[in-house]
Parts: C-alpha cells; structure tokens; sequence
C-alpha cells in the first residue's frame, strides 16, 4: 500500500516474517513518510512488534526487504547494521533506562559511547536534553527506581534524542499510564517533533491508543493479522470505510 | 502387557527427551562460548567495565573467600593430625593440609562460592536487564549487549579466580599452621621444613591453572542463563538458580577432567 508521493524514510517490500512456523507479517509493502509523525496501530498480536524490530534491522525478514532512509537492511553486515542503528533514537515502552545508572548518566551513555565530545561538553548537553524533556536539576542524578513512571519517560526521550537521530521510534509510548502522564507523553512526543523537523527527523508510534493516534499523527496504519489493510492520512482515516478500522475507532 | 509396553515406550522416551534437550543445552553453550571469542578482540575494549567486574568479583568475595580458607585449613589440620597420629607421621600435617588445598580444595571451594555468589549475580542482573528492555536499549544505541555485558564478565571471572584461590590457599595455611602449632603442639620448624620438603611450585601451578578454568566457566554459564531469560520476573529467578546449580556442577566435572589432564602432564 502506497498512496503517498513524500519521500519515504523506510520502504517496505514484500516482507513476510515466518517464526516458529507461524506467519507474523504476511507481505507487507508501504512506506512510511519522511519528516511526519506516523503511528502504526492495531489490536494486540498484529506484528507492531515484529515490525518495529525489522525496522530496527533487529529481525532478518524472512522474505523481502526492509529499506530505511535509503539502505536495504538485507545487505549490511551486522557490525554495519550496529552502527546504522545510531540514526534511531527510541523511546520503549517503560523507558528502558540502565538501572544502575542515574539519569544523568543514562543520558550521557550515548554521548560518551559514540562522540568525542570533552567532559564539560557532555554535561552542557545532558543538562540541556534533560531540562528541554522538563527533568528538575534536583532529579538529574536519581537513580531510575527513584523516578515515577513520567519522568522516566522524559529521560528515557532525552537519551533517545543525544546523539540527534534521524529516525524517533516510540513504542507504546502511552500504555499503562494515567490521562495526565499520557497528555504530557503526548505533548513530549509533539515538541520533540516540533523541535526537529527542520532537520528532517521522522517519528514512528507503535500503539493501539486510538486517542493519541488521532491527536498526533500525520499518518496512520492499521497493522491486523500481519497485513496493512489501511493505510491514510489522519483526517481521511477517522473516515475509514474498512470494518476493523471503524471496529477498532468504535472502541 | 499393554501397560507395561507403555511404561517402557513412555521411559525410553523421557530418556532420549531429555539426552536431546541435554545435549542442545551444552551445544547452545558451546556457541556462547564461540561467541565470547569472536567478541572478545573488537573494539571498543570496555576497561571501565571490566575494572568494575573485577571490583565486583574479586574485591567483594574476599571476605568470605578468606574465611572459608581459614576454617578449610583449620578442620583439615585437625582431621589429618588425628589420622595420621595413628601412624606416628603427624609431622606431615602441614604438607599433607597444603597440597589438599593448593590442588584441590582452594580452587574447588573458591569456585563453588564464586558460582553461587557471582554467577548468580550475573544472571540475575542480566536477566532483569533483559525483561525490562535494557539489552534492546543497548541493540537500538548500535552495541552489542553480549560485547558489553557478557565479556568484561567472563575476562574478570577468569583473573579473579586464580588470584581468590591464592588467598584461599595462603589463608587456609596459615589456619592449619596455627591449628598444627598452637592447638596439636606439632614443632614449627618441622612443620616448615616438612612443607617445604613435599610442596612444590606446580602443585600451586595446578590449583591456579584450574581456577582460571572454572572462573571461565562459571562467568560463562551466568551470563549464559542471564541472556536465556525469558518471562519476567519469574524467568530471571529460573536463571538465577539453574546458573547457580549449573556452575557448581561445572566446576566439579572440569575439575575432574582438568585434574586427569594435569596430572598427566605436571605429576599428581
């Protein structure tokens, strides 16, 4: 499915998933626009996952290709791809933050693996990814464990953005979490993506949060059973003819 | 006749489930152990996690280490006075209590308590990391979570050993010499000469050759069942007890099969 003529930051070909026997992803093609914010969504058990791990290059397909930002996937090497990854940033379900580190130092984890930036450099930096996700100073040097669930979001963002990744991955961004935590996910999601789009920065959600999909999103996919069966424009997709669209906008 | 028939066809089954179930374990080992050497020469070489590794293998068990040592040499001075009393060869506590320690006992001992103490803590640390999406973080950043996780572990495990059962011998000798002197009355200066009569420099070469071995395969299985994890909570205390059982049954089967090489080549 491609209705879009915007240059696409992935392209998927023909990608079938099979794992342990069982079909996931069942010849998927589309491709998802550059600089937009695009949300895949659908019920649970549709391949969101399996598909943000293609995207990642985390999984081989088991037939077609996966391109992002011009590169098949298929044809790096695995060192090739550990260090294509870095033009992803993601932001995971819980955070994922490294829990014997504090914030600071998850943030400036990145930044010291891959930058030569100077100790002072680092720390001008932290604290400004840290205060732009609206992280206290008081709770830069707090140990995960020690951070609500919010705030962990927050700081997992700024890690996420560190080293200014081509391509933002939120997975579920806003599951389990109370109305409030989620405007506040929501606004995050949007001022990072206000605050990069000059530079061309692509945004992907995988969620099954109808709510958020509608408010943020330029485009949206309906994943179900490993196909695309819709693929829109947000205003044209709340319009959606299919019946699990309208099955899953019902609820 | 029938029942009978199912009862042998249903064991014979269960055997050959779990020589298959077996036998892919210790393959699926073999390729971990593959995997710690082809990641063992990239770059980048994580010094900060290895010094924190030894920091944590090595520094936090001295205490107990030392301790075990010391009770070890102790009781064994009293065990082996009271036999050998009985054939007037009492002077040979000290040789005897040494080369039961330098061979066998301080690398043993020290191995087991390094695999319940450490090889747990590595499976559970990398297990919890696993069920909470940090080992993806570390993908997704562009490193590899073996690379970062596993083989500062398994580098610092195979140093410490040795240098732990060194500790464990020397303390464990200086208990048996307290014990020999002060309690059994046995004359210092024979105690010395004896041991310096029956000890030699290779019998400490085996106990420290084996320790690095087992250092090796202990770090290996505790890390092994950390990135085995799977289902939570539940999955990460799974792995923590079978690298602990696991490790320890490792360490006796090496020691055997090292013990039966070793004596081949450096004299029992």
């Amino acid at each position: 499915m491609d209705y879009f003529e915007e240059e696409k930051a992935v392209d998927i070909k023909g990608l079938t998933t099979i794992l342990g026997g069982q079909t996931i992803l069942n010849n998927l093609s589309f491709g998802i626009p550059k600089n937009k914010i695009t949300t895949i969504l659908g019920f649970s058990g549709a391949g969101k996952s399996t598909l943000l791990k293609h995207i990642l290059g985390l999984l081989k397909p088991t037939y077609g290709s996966v391109f992002v930002l011009g590169k098949n996937l298929n044809d790096l090497s695995e060192f090739e791809l550990k260090k294509f990854r870095r033009h992803f940033g993601m932001l995971f379900q819980y955070a994922a933050l490294f829990d014997s580190l504090s914030a600071y130092e998850n943030v400036a984890f990145p930044l010291n693996e891959f930058t030569d930036l100077s100790e002072d450099e680092v720390e001008e930096k932290v604290y400004g990814l840290l205060e732009s996700v609206g992280i206290k100073v008081d709770s830069f040097f707090k140990l995960p464990s020690e951070l609500s669930g919010g705030m962990r979001k927050r700081v997992g963002l700024a890690r996420a953005l560190a080293l200014g990744p081509d391509i933002m991955l939120y997975d579920e961004p806003t599951t389990g979490l109370d109305p409030i935590t989620t405007k506040m996910v929501n606004d995050l999601i949007l001022n990072t993506y206000r605050k990069n789009v000059d530079r061309g920065m692509t945004s992907i959600i995988i969620s099954h949060d109808v709510k958020v999909t509608l408010e943020i999103s330029d485009f949206v996919a309906f994943l179900d059973h490993g196909k695309i069966v819709e693929f829109l424009p947000v205003k044209d997709f709340v319009n959606s003819q299919n019946k699990l669209v309208q099955e899953f906008l019902a609820l | 006749m029938n029942k009978i028939y199912k009862f042998f066809s249903s064991t014979v089954e269960q055997i050959g489930f779990s020589l298959i179930n077996g036998l892919s374990g210790l393959g699926r080992i073999i390729n971990f152990i593959f995997r710690f050497f082809y990641w063992l020469p990239k770059n980048p070489f994580r010094l900060k996690e290895l010094v924190s590794q030894l920091y944590d293998i090595g520094n936090k068990s001295l205490f107990i280490i030392a301790l075990s040592g010391a009770f070890t040499g102790m009781v064994m001075a009293y065990q082996t006075y009271f036999g050998f009393r009985l054939i007037s060869v009492d002077s040979l506590v000290g040789p005897v209590v040494a080369l039961s320690l330098a061979k066998e006992l301080a690398p043993v001992l020290s191995g087991l308590i390094v695999a319940g103490r450490s090889g747990s803590a590595m499976a559970a640390h990398i297990g919890s990391m696993k069920v909470t999406e940090q080992l993806d973080a570390l993908e997704v950043m562009g490193i590899s979570s073996f690379q970062y996780l596993a083989v500062p572990r398994i580098i610092a495990a195979s140093l410490c050993l040795p240098m732990l059962s060194s500790i464990f011998l020397f303390v464990g000798n200086v208990g048996s010499y307290f014990v020999g002197t002060k309690a059994l009355m046995i004359d210092g200066t024979i105690y010395f000469s004896k041991l310096g009569k029956w000890m030699f420099v290779e019998d400490i070469g085996q106990g420290l050759i084996k320790s690095f071995f087992f250092g090796f395969i202990i770090s290996v299985i505790g890390t092994y069942f950390g990135f085995k994890v799977e289902k939570g909570a539940a999955g990460v205390g799974k792995a923590t007890n079978q690298a602990v059982v696991w490790g320890m049954i490792s360490v006796l089967i090496l020691d055997y099969i090292l013990t039966s090489f070793l004596v081949q080549f450096m004299g029992g």
